[in-house]
């Protein structure tokens, strides 16, 4: 059964459905943009960056063998031309691209492949990714430093590479499109050492043509690029520096035309009902889910009536209200547009009286005192003093504990320290659109564990096993049940209900005039923030 | 004068090194671990040890320090953990826009004190004189973000005069050369206001005005000089006021300093650069003082150096 796999197949669902009109991808090239943050970007080394800033420069400066369709969650080949799967699902064959550059004039081939995937899973290049890769086979022995290169990479000829897994892994073509398996070329990765972050070099649509450090970067067009017709704009400078609120300013006077950060909150509604600019706002979903973690190692909230209590009292509207309605209510963990995500699921009623009959049950008729962890910034404290009322019409004492962002994951870490968590600021949003991304560090074993991201230190070894049986669901065929199976495991999870799902955020950014392309790519759900790629210019159409 | 110099150094590096030894105490004590966030969110337990390990984060703080030290000493200031870049490369990167700032800031506090310390002063007791040191107060009383968002607001958003934030061009300088300024501003008006008065009291002014010179020339070439020369030592310690303005006036700016600097690394726990911007500031304050204590005497013979 070798075959060839229709990418459709694997896509696992699509956030906005395909962007349907060829036209933008006809669109002429030429031009230029600005886009303005307000942190500095850290580094664009792809083994290294892992923040929602250089996400997508990274994307831009560099390819990997998987990548996404724009502005959708659905798979497709990039530097890889073709890739066939061994019948057990254990084997992954890629053929490459010819002809393909680096920023160097070098071509890309096989080798680099190895290199970069070596090169990413060793302890020494202290990549955040390298944990992605563990089903190639080899990992262990790279991870615990006894081989210096994965054995399970194998290089057939230049442009030929084939990848042995040490277990089945359906997701992963989605490890093989995140930024951590970008390309990179060995003699300028060697020349730089630790500073190739700052001196990028891959075979990206974009090249790094200047960073002055603390104020700007220039990215400008790749002429070699393979992708023909790619990138549209000529140059794009990302200006570092300035509040959200100066950004949105500056493109209101038309001094900027994307602001990096997205529409600050203060002036959310001031913009969205400017007849002026409402027009250039665009709001696009995105695969997070902000929820409240309930400790369950930690009385009380090792009493599941009490966790199911918590989950009707909380008052998810209100929280939304507070947020100028920039998410929709949750009641599962997965996020609306995740595969898996259960539609028909009605999860938890709103419902105080239930709620606390509930904890009466469980022996706690006059309530209890506790805490909630937050972060510090607004408007999660907000948030959480809603949440503090909803839990003391049930008779629940909650004291805030409003904290840096660093503080309150080093107290969810700790076995037992933060009985409950408002996940506002830190909450999870997916690495890549696949609903394994949602269980293993947040609500698996495996995250349970001191300096873990599971704050509810939620650890049901039957849900692990079903976990994994749904992981080895390599088959396209089997796509469909490897989804439902995820799915029962989500819902038996609400059943526990170590969390209490709050809202999905939505994200919502603005453009000028001057730039074009559909929404979606400007609210790209893998391209995060934006798909520089595919934004092109009206000025020279 | 020399030895009194070598002494002042020496003092100087202690200072130093005390503020080095209890910024790296508190950086350690905050219950954020570099290693996790270095490694983010999806690295297992093995990846955050050996990271942990890799950095030396694993052993005690007197090692860690003494470690630190030792890279110190040889101008290594380390690496930024999120960054991954040289913290000496980042601070260089970012200091001429902080020294710009800074020159400016000074010139606009010198210019527009002196001046209305003069005016204060000559017509003192006056409704002008009263508004002055109204005005002075309020400098030296509104927080900077405040005098920072509003200045933005009004010369850059609402009468367009200047770019709204950012570096590059005079114009950028000087809503935040201002907003700095206005502190010092104050500070410098009332000195010089009261240093005139009493210079004003003394008996060469009035032998002067006996010898017949003219109003503006005695208060130019005779009173003036002399009352500022007290005011020329402060701007030493005043360097230490500005380098506790730049973190809050270069963020509201979007001005790309070392205070800017500061401000990202703070929010990210990423304390080489948290270290490194504490012990450059440190140096500039220790030097500013120093410098004061040296100006003093030229100003005031009566002061001696022991």
């Amino acid at each position: 059964m070798k075959k060839t796999l229709a990418t459709s197949l694997l896509a696992l669902g699509t956030a906005f459905g395909p962007v349907q009109a060829q036209d933008f991808l006809d669109a002429k090239q030429g031009g230029a943009m600005i886009v303005t943050y307000k942190d500095d970007v850290s580094t664009l080394d792809p083994a290294i960056g892992y923040d929602w800033q250089n996400w997508s420069m990274i994307k831009s400066l560099f390819d990997g063998l998987m990548d996404y369709e724009p502005g959708t969650t659905e798979l497709k080949k990039d530097l890889a031309e073709d890739y066939t799967i061994s019948d057990d699902g254990m084997t992954y064959t890629f053929t490459l691209r010819q002809g393909v550059k680096f920023h160097n004039g070098r071509e890309m081939t096989a080798e680099d492949v190895k290199y970069s995937l070596d090169r990413v899973t060793n302890p020494a290049t202290q990549s955040p990714g390298a944990g992605f890769f563990g089903s190639i086979a080899g990992y262990d022995a790279m991870a615990a430093g006894e081989a210096d290169s994965l054995s399970g990479v194998t290089v057939i000829d230049p442009y030929t590479v084939e990848i042995r897994l040490s277990r089945p892994d359906a997701t992963f073509l989605h490890v093989m499109a995140i930024n951590f398996s970008s390309i990179v070329p060995k003699e300028v990765v060697e020349e730089f050492g630790e500073d190739f972050g700052k001196n990028p070099v891959g075979t990206g649509a974009f090249y790094l043509e200047n960073w002055t450090l603390g104020q700007s970067l220039t990215f400008a067009r790749n002429t070699e690029y393979w992708n023909e017709g790619l990138p549209k704009l000529d140059k794009i400078t990302f200006e570092i520096g300035l509040e959200p609120i100066v950004a949105l300013l500056r493109l209101q006077q038309g001094q900027a035309d994307i602001p990096g950060d997205g529409i600050p909150p203060a002036k959310f509604l001031e913009v969205t009902q400017d007849p002026a600019f409402k027009d250039l706002v665009i709001e696009g979903g995105q695969l997070h889910t902000g929820y409240i973690t309930m400790n369950v190692n930690m009385a009380p909230f090792d009493n599941v009536k009490v966790r199911q209590a918590v989950n009707m009292a909380i008052n998810k509207d209100r929280a939304v209200r507070i947020i100028n309605g920039r998410a929709v209510p949750a009641n599962q963990p997965l996020p609306p547009t995740m595969p898996g995500y259960a539609p028909d699921y009605e999860g938890y009623p709103y419902d105080p009286e239930a709620a606390r009959a509930l904890l009466a049950e469980a022996g706690f008729p006059d309530g209890f005192s506790t805490e909630m962890y937050v972060f510090n910034t607004d408007p999660n404290p907000r948030i959480a003093q809603s949440f503090q009322q909803d839990l003391a019409a049930i008779g629940i004492r909650a004291e805030i504990r409003s904290l840096a962002q660093a503080n309150v994951i080093a107290a969810g870490g700790e076995p037992d320290q933060a009985p409950m968590i408002w996940s506002g600021g830190m909450a999870w949003i997916a690495d890549f659109p696949d609903p394994s991304n949602f269980y293993g560090p947040i609500l698996g074993c495996d995250g349970a564990v001191q300096g873990g991201w599971n704050w509810s230190w939620y650890c049901n070894e039957d849900l692990d096993a079903a976990a994994n049986a749904a992981d080895a669901m390599t088959d396209p065929a089997e796509a469909e049940a490897r989804e439902a199976a995820w799915r029962d495991i989500y819902l038996k999870i609400m059943e526990d209900a170590p969390w209490v799902p709050v809202f999905n955020e939505q994200r919502f950014t603005m453009r000028s005039a001057r730039l074009g392309g559909p929404d979606a790519i400007f609210v790209d759900p893998v391209h995060v923030p934006v798909n520089y790629d595919f934004v092109y210019s009206t000025d020279v159409q | 004068m020399w030895a009194y110099v070598v002494r002042r150094l020496g003092e100087s590096l202690l200072i130093l090194l005390g503020i080095s030894v209890v910024t790296f105490a508190l950086l350690y004590l905050v219950p954020a671990d570099p290693a996790r966030q270095i490694a983010g969110r999806s690295a297992t337990a093995e990846t955050v040890a050996n990271i942990r390990a890799q950095l030396g984060l694993d052993q005690p703080f007197h090692i860690q320090y003494a470690r630190y030290l030792g890279n110190l000493l040889q101008g290594d200031l380390g690496r930024s953990y999120l960054q991954r870049t040289e913290v000496s490369e980042l601070i260089a990167a970012r200091m001429p826009a902080t020294l710009l700032l800074m020159a400016a800031a000074i010139t606009v506090e010198l210019i527009l004190g002196l001046t209305i310390g003069v005016i204060a002063a000559l017509r003192r007791n006056s409704a002008l004189d009263q508004s002055l040191m109204v005005f002075s107060f309020v400098t030296i009383s509104a927080p900077q973000f405040v005098v920072g968002i509003l200045l933005l607001y009004v010369f850059a958003v609402q009468l367009n005069w200047f770019p709204i934030g950012g570096y590059g061009t005079f114009a950028h300088l000087v809503l935040p050369a201002i907003t700095i300024g206005l502190l010092g501003t104050g500070w410098y008006s009332r000195m010089m206001r009261s240093s005139m008065i009493d210079v004003l009291a003394q008996d060469f002014v009035r032998t002067a005005r006996a010898k017949g010179l003219g109003r503006m020339r005695i208060i130019l070439r005779h009173v003036a000089p002399n009352a500022i020369l007290p005011i020329i030592a402060m701007i030493g310690i005043d360097i230490g006021l500005f380098m506790s303005g730049i973190v809050v006036v270069e963020s509201v700016f979007g001005w790309p300093g070392i205070g800017q600097l500061a401000w990202q690394a703070i929010q990210r726990v990423d304390i080489p650069i948290i270290m490194g911007v504490t012990l450059i500031s440190a140096c500039f304050i220790v030097l500013g003082n120093l410098l004061a204590d040296l100006i003093a005497p030229l100003v005031d013979p009566r002061i001696k150096l022991k």
